[in-house]
């Protein structure tokens, strides 16, 4: 039986047991803490911050996904000045990534009306769609380096560490070792990644053309050379279509 | 601007390996784009490999048949030819196929009896499937000369399973592989044929503190966590693991008190042990002996130790032989009948276990009750109201035999639903000519296979997603699959399909008495399996909705079974078996040096007649054969050459990969391309009992040739997995 702690959240005293996050411990009396990169069955790493957490006495504020419950620890989810920093972090990831299939963190945007343009001279991020396999294609002007799929490529379900961060500041992007393409990386396709991105930076093939006005007769005719086609413009077949 | 998709989504369950991963299937107008799955889902907790998340594509495949064929030229015993070309088949109504089929099924049947009467059934298809057609073969036809791939698969388990214990699947859920501390993986390339189970066997390596033991001849993935690597001979299983009993007998590592209380023939085994010395077991195995003694007492030493197995085990002329060897070890050390231990062996297809489970056996009736059992007989009589002595009290034919037993006066028509024997079979060469001799043949199926390409009749068939129905995954779970899609085309599902053709035969048999073949939904067929076969008594759809239950669930309060043989074994005491060392059918000599193993890969499926026909051929477009460097640099041999590979009963044309994941003096092929067949080459001999092939080991040749041989030297895909 591990010991319990007793904390206070939102003016709520509760009791939560020993190694509880303060993510966990607001849930259990049904308050929610907004979460991006946070995903229940990936390891939390605290990355995007939206889930900071103002703790009575701590200088900072705190990421509540990693963050555990210690005794008397008296917590506020929705202080202005956490409020504050979420909004920012939502203007920042808007004014530079492509959120147009992240629905959770448009939501989010109304709800702190964050303001998309509050960082006019913001440097968008700008990459080709990488299209190296049939399987699954890497749009990461949508990616906003939430690290689930390197996880999940890794010690979170696969062990096959196929990807993981390449360059560093603003340069920083998920890649492939010496950005090989995926066929001739250790990747063995399980598509695990596509399952936790969630701003449709990962998309399956299928899905993807669909989307972009292929019929489904059209997507099934493609040959096995125009699968595999590294652009989407050249993968098209010769039939024409609803294509913009 | 992306288009907004319809997003209908159907929870289902996943129609390729034994893992039964749940699916989620995302729909826009009849087409799946895209399939998920639940983080919460019991089985594989929102983890898919690429064969389930991306290989739904064959639905759509412009080559699926969605009309029933008749062939244009009539063929006859002897002269029958492949017709791989719609052009060669008149697209029919169903009622003309069914008649068809019904009436030369009938003639043939009027004429020669039951014996010329045979069906593979199929472990892809669904419980309910299985249980119609063998109930209209064995109800209307009075045959058993039913079966399914589980013989080419793992009948050597199932019979060692039962000869030991009385009983014959998994012993444990596969995720309970995290609770045991130590795990032996032996004739398995887990990674590539059960993924999911894999990565939870990587998790309780290096997240629960579990130590792994991997046997085999091939550095298979799971070795990369592997505590040992014992790299055995193709073929010495009973030697490498009776020298571990040998271990554990000499140094009194065995669990006397489970040997005491609920074992058999301790003495006669303990006896038969006596030659296995590390010394041996070394000189016939080319396993070093410390690594026999130190396997032997990690496994022995465990709090809760496992042992997780393939067709490597079971796939060979003593195939009931090496099963029972691992059984020896688990009821000599008690790891048997408490979570995180036991005795699984990892089924390979979607509904293995419930194909056999429904009595898709040429020996058994749903549940594995015996057909020569006079009061089985009776009982099935009875519900399925046929006079009593009218069903057949003989054991039927298994898979191979029935190919081999293709003549006059004996079988002369076949049945084959979902199954391609024709790249499945031992010794292809010998297998077409007997399937050439049939005098009628009918398919029910997605794709025209090589088998499907002899038939007389083609019926298509729905896929997974068309139909509804339960799989009965590795760990004896059975889950709900569901009707997303409408069918493609004409295609109807496979029950639909056994229950029309049944009433059309019946009557024209004249049968006084009906089986009964009006059902509405497949749920009413498994609510009659479950009145006849005990195990699933308790299943009933809407308790599975959600959830599977573990069978056996015996009564509709009874909540299933996670682990098998806590306190007893089905047949009471479990048996030691005494084993004796036999090397393989066809050994290497001096014509034939080389060993030839196959298998499967990742990204393909079997027969290949679903993943061939989907993008997934993309990633694997063409054979390899892995050859050890020490055996390819004295051979001149480099990676992507052409080579010939040659055994005494045929020869493939394939690229050469030059790999260490296979041990000098053995090399291996995957048997999933019908262009380079492995089973053209495989060895025919069976084990005595359990009638399955020795496809794992044969004697085998092999030498560079000109590019120019290769079936498709186009069709290369550079890849960096391993």
């Amino acid at each position: 039986m591990k010991k319990e702690i007793q904390l206070t959240i939102d003016g709520n005293t509760i009791q939560v047991p020993e190694g509880t996050t303060i993510l966990k411990a607001a849930e259990s009396i049904g308050i929610k803490i907004p979460t991006i990169c946070y995903h229940d069955y990936c390891t939390a790493n605290a990355l995007c911050r939206i889930c900071v957490v103002e703790i009575e006495g701590s200088r900072t504020l705190i990421p509540s996904c990693v963050a555990k419950v210690s005794s008397d620890m008296q917590v506020k989810t929705k202080s202005e000045r956490v409020i504050k920093s979420r909004k920012t972090i939502l203007e920042m990831l808007v004014s530079s990534i492509d959120l147009s299939e992240s629905p959770e963190i448009l939501n989010m945007i109304d709800e702190y009306e964050a303001n998309p343009s509050r960082f006019p001279d913001a440097e968008r991020r700008e990459h080709a769609v990488i299209d190296d396999n049939p399987m699954f294609i890497r749009d990461y002007e949508k990616c906003i380096l939430c690290w689930r799929c390197v996880q999940v490529c890794a010690e979170d379900a696969q062990y096959t560490f196929a990807i993981n961060f390449s360059g560093r500041g603003y340069e920083t992007q998920i890649n492939t070792f010496y950005e090989k393409p995926l066929p001739e990386t250790s990747c063995v396709f399980c598509g695990q990644c596509i399952g936790v991105c969630p701003t449709g930076a990962l998309k399956p093939k299928r899905e993807w053309l669909l989307q972009d006005g292929y019929q489904p007769e059209e997507i099934m005719l493609l040959t096995r050379t125009q699968r595999k086609k590294k652009t989407k413009s050249s993968a098209r077949p010769s039939s024409g279509g609803s294509h913009e | 601007m992306n288009k907004n998709l319809i997003n209908k989504v159907v929870s289902t369950t996943c129609p390729f390996c034994g893992v039964g991963c749940n699916l989620q299937l995302h729909i826009n107008d009849n087409f799946i784009y895209k399939i998920t799955s639940p983080f919460d889902g019991i089985v594989n907790k929102g983890n898919l490999c690429v064969k389930g998340r991306f290989g739904y594509d064959f639905i759509y495949n412009k080559n699926r048949v969605t009309t029933p064929l008749i062939r244009k030229t009539p063929q006859k015993p002897g002269a029958r030819t492949q017709a791989f070309d719609k052009n060669e088949w008149r697209e029919v109504s169903w009622d003309e196929a069914l008649d068809y089929a019904a009436d030369r099924l009938t003639e043939i049947y009027k004429r020669d009896g039951s014996e010329a009467m045979a069906v593979y059934c199929c472990a892809k298809a669904t419980n309910e499937d299985n249980y119609l057609l063998q109930k209209l073969y064995r109800a209307l036809f009075r045959t058993n000369n039913i079966d399914h791939c589980t013989r080419l698969c793992h009948a050597g388990s199932v019979v060692g399973l039962q000869k030991a214990l009385g009983s014959a699947a998994m012993s444990n859920t596969a995720s309970e592989v995290i609770k045991s501390d130590v795990f032996i993986i032996t004739g398995s390339n887990t990674a590539e044929t059960h993924p999911i189970i894999a990565i939870q066997m990587k998790a309780a390596v290096e997240k629960y503190g579990a130590k792994l033991i991997v046997v085999d001849p091939r550095r298979v993935e799971m070795v990369n966590y592997a505590t040992l690597w014992l790299p055995e001979k193709p073929g010495t299983d009973v030697a490498v693991f009776s020298g571990m009993a040998h271990v554990i007998l000499k140094e009194k590592l065995y669990n006397q008190q489970f040997i005491d209380d609920r074992t058999e023939n301790f003495r006669e085994f303990a006896q038969s042990m006596e030659k296995f010395t590390p010394e041996y077991v070394e000189s016939v195995s080319g396993v070093k002996k410390e690594l026999i003694i130190e396997a032997a007492r990690l496994y022995a030493n465990a709090e809760r130790g496992a042992i997780y197995w393939a067709l490597g085990i079971s796939q060979s002329t003593h195939g009931t032989n090496n099963a029972l060897s691992l059984i020896n070890l688990a009821l000599l050390t008690g790891h048997i009948g408490r979570e995180g231990t036991g005795l699984n062996p990892l089924r390979g297809q979607n509904n293995v276990q419930g194909a056999s489970d429904s009595g898709a056996m040429p020996w058994h009736y749903p549940g594995y009750q015996e057909v020569n059992q006079e009061e089985v007989a009776l009982k099935f009589e009875k519900a399925w109201n046929i006079e009593p002595g009218g069903l057949n009290r003989n054991l039927g034919l298994t898979t191979t035999e029935i190919l081999r037993h293709v003549h006059d006066g004996g079988v002369r028509s076949l049945y084959i639903m979902g199954e391609n024997p024709m790249m499945s079979e031992p010794n292809l060469n010998e297998a077409h000519k007997h399937m050439q001799e049939l005098e009628f043949i009918a398919v029910q199926d997605l794709f025209i296979n090589e088998s499907g390409a002899y038939a007389d009749v083609f019926f298509p068939a729905g896929s997974f997603a068309e139909k509804d129905g339960t799989f009965t995954n590795t760990d004896r779970r059975v889950q709900l699959v569901r009707k997303a899609l409408e069918p493609i085309g004409l295609a109807r599902p496979d029950w639909e399909i056994i229950a029309d053709l049944a009433k059309r035969i019946e009557s024209r048999l004249g049968r006084p008495n009906s089986s009964f073949w009006d059902y509405t939904h497949p749920s009413q067929i498994m609510d009659e399996m479950g009145s006849v076969a005990p195990s699933y008594a308790g299943i009933k759809y809407d308790r599975i909705q959600k959830v599977g239950l573990q069978a056996p669930v015996f009564d509709k309060n009874h909540s299933g079974t996670p682990y098998l043989f806590k306190d007893s074994f089905p047949s009471g005491r479990g048996k030691f078996h005494a084993l004796d060392y036999q090397p393989i059918d066809e050994p290497a000599d001096a014509e034939y040096p080389f060993i030839l193993n196959t298998g499967r890969v990742l990204e393909h499926w079997h027969g290949g007649t679903l993943t061939r026909n989907s993008w997934l051929d993309d990633l694997y477009p063409e054979a390899k054969v892995e050859i050890h460097p020490y055996d390819a640099e004295a051979n001149g041999i480099q990676t992507n050459d052409a080579i010939k590979v040659s055994t005494r009963r045929g020869e493939i044309f394939l690229r050469a990969e030059v790999t260490e994941k296979t041990i000098p003096g053995v090399i291996f092929i995957p048997f999933h391309f019908a262009e380079a067949a492995a089973n053209f080459l495989t060895n025919d001999a069976m084990d005595p009992e359990a009638k399955i092939p020795e496809f794992k080991a044969c004697a085998v040749r092999f030498e560079k040739v000109p590019e120019n041989k290769l079936p498709h030297p186009e069709n290369h895909q550079k890849r960096g997995r391993y």
